[in-house]
């Protein structure tokens, strides 16, 4: 499901040309690529590490099938309820039979892109259960009624004035813009809640098979609030985020808070292994843990598409994304943005809602330089272009393959193949392109909208070059 | 068929044919890139504080035998006027002149959650231990010592041990064995609680304590 109406390119031509949103997202991003820079001081140590990152999540995935298998008996024994959802709709069935039962009127939530993913607040919304979301940044976003813009900092397209505006036209509060201020009027905002709530709700990090451990990593103190005041704990996470042994959760840990916001460590890693036992005094007494599929196993069937399953969403990529710096994150319509969206949602959502998204990409390769669990993400995006054009689409893995083939385009290609698989063939059509270079139209929308068009040049490369050998051959130029 | 075996089946059935970039993955990835330069506790500790520091975390030496004092020193200093500790604190009694009151936490949450989210100005901790490199306290909440304790009380007192210090999480969770069995709830704790989500503004306290004071006591 796109998150707004249009077109990419209509959206995209709209963003780019908000001059308020370049200007909050160019110096939002300039500031995170820096202070990644910073905290990966030694370049040979972050390559090592980064060699391991991959290394540990390529390792779960080898394994996938049978980590589930452990995690859930892990979980299982230390008394969690593990739910395997296929779709958004089995995801959100579960989460609200879990509220039913419960009879709980309020969630409480911590950051968790699957719930975004899975349109979580709306679909409980439609049974009237409430969901606050209690991150300081999805609580802006949800204020505005609007979506997160950055899989990390889900607000960072509103700059202070537009915040101050909005949280003293919502909630009330003086208008200041001050970001100490607004800080603290929201904790009294949300701390009611957090007594209040029947539920918290979280996303995961990295669940531990080996000793059956969901891990969260945060800085508010929020998602400790979420998973241990309400009496009940939902998680959900994709099926990839399982990892094999406590001990992957170190390097990963490391790499994913440096590359994300570019902190030597979060201020709270929560690792959370299971309900309140008999004599604890606090901590759910019931905690669930919900397994989304949702496109993950079409991922799986391919050795390089596999390679999308390893992302940790620390978002770097998108920080370091010209085009996503440009346009932001909204003008994507999807749930996740940037260069790690632009690989995943055409698995999510099927090829053919999301054809856009694998050719906005000048395939630079920032994204892939910084990434820390070495995801190729050029290569993918240009795979997903294939795909998309995919002649036979019933021997493609991916929803949707073959969308973009039609019309004139394969015929096209097929007679630029004829013409250039012989030398006199494409002599001949070269030398009759430069001759009639003057009918060569000033305007070829919407390729010349932005853009100057090249002039056909009046001799081609082929005679340039020839002239100029036979210039040499007689010493002109010696 | 229910989801999970169709997700499993999917899994199973996939024609995976190689790992990762053409290489095979040995079965277990090495970590040699974890491994550190050995260093004393005294530089452990130093690095330690010198991260805390980075994050305002407020760090005060404290020799063994003046533990106690020290602690009634940091409750003066910030006028704490109601103490939040664990059933097993061998402060309970030296604090009380000080205080208006001492709350120890011996009940379960729901009995009293208004009170410990309205009426508490902080609670002291003890810790498992510290991680240098990154600045970080290990946690393991219990039965005497439950979760809300170090996350709730907008001010946070933690005991440390310069004895108890890694370098690393890795190192740490190596030298206590926790793949052998993990509490229902463990925590790395590095800094006060904070946020950046408004134009990258840093604010400290959030939803969780606004001061960490870590008493690293040394032995
Ligand atoms: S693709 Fe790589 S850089 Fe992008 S969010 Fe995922 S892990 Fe981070």
């Amino acid at each position: 499901m796109s998150t707004t109406t249009g077109s990419f390119q209509q959206r995209s031509d709209v963003a780019i040309q908000d001059k308020k949103l370049r200007a909050n997202f160019l110096s939002a991003m300039d500031g995170l690529m820096e202070k990644r820079d910073l905290a990966f001081d030694d370049k040979t140590q972050l390559e090592a590490l980064r060699i391991l990152g991959a290394q540990v999540r390529q390792n779960a995935l080898v394994k996938l099938p049978e980590l589930l298998v452990e995690l859930e008996t892990k979980l299982t024994q230390r008394g969690v309820q593990v739910h395997w959802a296929q779709t958004p709709d089995e995801a959100v069935d579960i989460i609200q039979s879990i509220t039913l039962k419960e009879k709980a009127q309020k969630i409480i939530k911590g950051k968790s892109m699957v719930s975004e993913e899975i349109h979580l607040n709306d679909k409980m919304e439609q049974v009237g259960v409430t969901c606050l979301e209690s991150d300081l940044g999805e609580y802006i976003v949800q204020l505005a009624k609007e979506t997160p813009s950055h899989i990390v900092m889900p607000a960072i397209h509103k700059n202070t004035a537009e915040i101050a505006d909005l949280l003293h036209e919502k909630t009330g509060i003086e208008r200041k813009e001050d970001a100490l201020y607004m800080t603290e009027q929201a904790r009294q905002q949300l701390r009611k809640n957090f007594m209040e709530a029947d539920i918290g709700l979280s996303g995961v990090n990295f669940a531990v098979a080996e000793t059956g451990t969901l891990c969260l990593v945060e800085n508010e103190g929020n998602g400790r609030l979420t998973t241990t005041v309400p009496k009940t704990h939902i998680a959900i996470m994709g099926i990839e985020k399982v990892v094999e042994k406590l001990e992957d959760t170190a390097p990963l840990l490391s790499l994913l808070t440096r590359s994300a916001t570019g902190q030597p460590i979060t201020t709270y890693f929560n690792m959370i292994s299971g309900p309140r036992k008999e004599n604890e005094l606090d901590g759910p007494e019931t905690v669930h843990l919900v397994l989304l599929d949702h496109g993950r196993t079409q991922m799986y069937q391919d050795d390089e598409l596999l390679d999308t399953l390893r992302c940790i969403r620390c978002a770097a990529c998108m920080n370091h994304c010209p085009v996503y710096t440009r346009i932001g994150g909204h003008a994507y319509g999807f749930t996740y943005p940037g260069p790690i969206g632009k690989i995943l949602m055409p698995h999510l959502e099927g090829l053919d809602d999301t054809q856009s998204l694998p050719t906005a990409s000048s395939l630079c390769g920032a994204c892939a330089e910084v990434c820390p669990v070495k995801i190729p993400i050029p290569d993918l995006l240009v795979r997903l272009r294939e795909e998309a054009n995919h002649p036979n689409p019933q021997d493609s893995y991916i929803k949707g393959a073959g969308i973009k083939r039609h019309g004139m385009e394969p015929v096209l290609w097929s007679m630029w193949r004829w013409w250039h698989q012989r030398g006199t063939r494409y002599h001949i059509m070269t030398s009759m392109l430069t001759k009639l270079h003057f009918l060569q139209p000033s305007k070829l929308a919407p390729w010349t909208n932005k853009r100057t068009l090249p002039k056909m040049a009046k001799k081609s490369f082929h005679q340039q070059m020839k002239a100029r050998t036979d210039r040499l051959k007689k010493g002109a130029l010696r | 068929m229910n989801a999970r075996q169709a997700i499993l089946d999917k899994l199973q059935q996939s024609s995976l044919k190689r790992i990762g970039d053409g290489d095979v993955i040995p079965d277990r990835p090495g970590f040699q890139v974890m491994q550190r330069e050995r260093k004393s506790n005294a530089q452990l500790s130093q690095q330690f504080e010198n991260m805390m520091a980075k994050v305002k975390g407020e760090v005060i030496r404290v020799p063994q035998e003046e533990l106690e004092s020290r602690l009634n020193a940091i409750i003066e200093a910030k006028a704490i006027k109601t103490l939040l500790l664990s059933p097993e604190s061998p402060y309970k009694a030296s604090f009380s002149g000080l205080l208006d009151e001492v709350r120890i936490y011996d009940k379960a949450i729901e009995s009293w959650k208004e009170a410990l989210f309205n009426d508490i100005d902080a609670a002291i901790t003890s810790t498992l231990g510290g991680i240098a490199e990154t600045g970080t306290l290990v946690l393991w909440p219990s039965v005497s010592e439950p979760r809300l304790m170090s996350l709730v009380p907008p001010i946070h007192i933690a005991i440390l041990y310069e004895s108890q210090m890694q370098p690393t999480f890795w190192h740490f969770m190596h030298h206590h064995n926790w793949s052998e069995g993990m509490p229902t709830n463990a925590l790395l704790i590095s800094g006060p609680s904070k946020t950046a989500d408004i134009e990258q503004t840093l604010a400290y306290g959030v939803h969780g304590p606004k001061e960490l004071v870590i008493v690293l006591v040394e032995e």
